[in-house]
């Protein structure tokens, strides 16, 4: 039987074993993308403004949605690993605890980033948004939603274990996760009314090769401080 | 560096301090364990035991002292990675995913380990006496049957040191006889133990020592 040996197996050891236990409990793995939706579904309604505002702010509205939904689903990141004794054995592993934390961002990204581009065709539509705009908006999640989770993950990682931390996990991940937010906006904002989106995404995408280069170092660092 | 004598300790503890929060646990904390020895820390509850164990498998940083394996410092930066290839740890908390099926949890850890597992996780299910339930979720089982696939970790590959954390805890008589009897196994067979336990463990071959913390 194969067993993996190198360090890859192990990464990918933790992206299974995360993405498989997720899928045994459907209505918590849907509880963000759900969240997502309704908020989104119920800006229209609750502003009660017109489709020309609509197009106007619903980009900014989406991506709230979205920087919301990552942030609650972060809460939880490490949190059952460190209450079941999971951690101690993924510190206690020969491999770096960086290594491991980007398998657990990654499998946090399949989890959530995923269904939030999924969903958020629907929720195009709900916020009238130019069917133009489309393709920027997904091309905008796709490298705003891993840059979400990895450095939400640091947040995560150095509030686990801090009592009240619910608390403190949105105060330590806003900053971090802002830019995000200023930038996915943008774009949306620049596609929808016609005009080229590149730069906000060149930015995007930039923050997101910052983000995956410091990010998993960042969060290894602070779960292995965490755990004593 | 001069070559240690066959008789070296593996695992020294030298004058050892822990503290949880302000509180200071214990100091001056120093043994030796040899090859085929098991050492036991007793002492009342909140005197330490636990996190003394988490500082000899490296999990907490020592207020004072140094734990040494094979002669070399492994409670410092940089410390040496690859000793932790040769330990494994049982803690109060099992690390024994509810989602998973016992199965599952034991592949997850020896790829985490690094898979050079000589022994297969069905064949330590089995050793552990949960063939029959190796493919049920872990949250339909008993707390003692948790335990016993955390045990089952334990022989997935030949560690030299195993530490537990009151390796009984949750078990039923045959439990705790087959905690008995694995530590026996693993000290006949040349490894080293660090435990810590409410009820004295009896094991059939090797020496136990008692290490007594706290009342300093």
């Amino acid at each position: 039987m194969a067993v993996p040996e190198s360090a890859g197996g192990a990464f990918a050891a933790v992206v299974r074993r995360d993405v498989r236990s997720a899928l045994r409990r459907p209505s918590e793995a849907v509880t963000p993308v759900v969240f997502f939706v309704v908020v989104a579904a119920v800006f229209p309604l609750g502003t009660g403004i017109g489709p020309a505002t609509l197009a106007a702010v619903g980009p900014g509205a989406l991506w709230i949605a979205a920087l919301l939904a990552a942030l609650l689903s972060l809460d939880r990141l490490f949190r059952e690993d460190l209450e079941d004794g999971s951690l101690d054995q993924l510190l206690l592993s020969p491999h770096p605890p960086a290594l491991l934390a980007a398998g657990r961002i990654t499998a946090h990204w399949l989890l959530t980033g995923i269904p939030l581009l999924v969903a958020a065709v629907p929720v195009a539509v709900l916020l009238a948004l130019p069917a133009r705009a489309l393709p920027v908006l997904l091309g905008a999640l796709a490298l705003g939603t891993p840059t979400l989770s990895l450095a939400g993950a640091i947040g995560a990682a150095l509030t686990t274990g801090v009592r009240g931390r619910s608390l403190l996990l949105p105060l330590i991940a806003l900053p971090l996760l802002v830019p995000v937010l200023i930038f996915g906006t943008l774009a949306v904002r620049a596609a929808a009314i016609g005009v080229s989106a590149a730069g906000p995404l060149y930015l995007l995408a930039a923050l997101l090769a910052l983000a995956l280069t410091l990010a998993p170092f960042a969060t290894g660092a602070a779960l292995a401080v965490g755990a004593e | 560096m001069p070559r240690l004598p066959p008789e070296a300790p593996l695992l020294g503890i030298e004058d050892l301090a822990g503290r949880r929060g302000d509180r200071l646990l214990f100091s001056g904390l120093s043994a030796a364990v040899a090859a085929g020895e098991a050492l036991r820390l007793c002492g009342p509850n909140g005197c330490g035991k636990t996190t003394a164990l988490r500082i000899v498998c490296g999990l907490l940083r020592p207020e004072a002292g140094r734990v040494r394996w094979r002669g070399r410092i492994v409670s410092e930066p940089p410390g040496d990675p690859g000793w932790r290839r040769e330990l494994a740890f049982v803690g109060h908390h099992e690390a024994i995913k509810d989602t998973l099926t016992p199965l599952e949890n034991l592949h997850f850890a020896r790829a985490l380990r690094g898979g050079r597992a000589p022994r297969r996780p069905a064949e330590a299910l089995e050793r552990v006496g949960l063939a029959a339930e190796r493919d049920a979720l872990t949250r339909e089982l008993s707390a003692g049957q948790r335990r016993r696939a955390a045990l089952a970790r334990l022989l997935l590959d030949e560690s030299v040191l195993w530490v537990l954390d009151e390796p009984a805890a949750a078990l039923d008589r045959d439990g705790a006889g087959l905690v008995e009897s694995l530590c026996s196994e693993h000290v006949a067979a040349g490894g080293a133990l660090v435990f810590t336990s409410h009820q004295p463990l009896d094991l059939a071959s090797g020496r136990v020592r008692e290490l007594r913390l706290g009342g300093a």
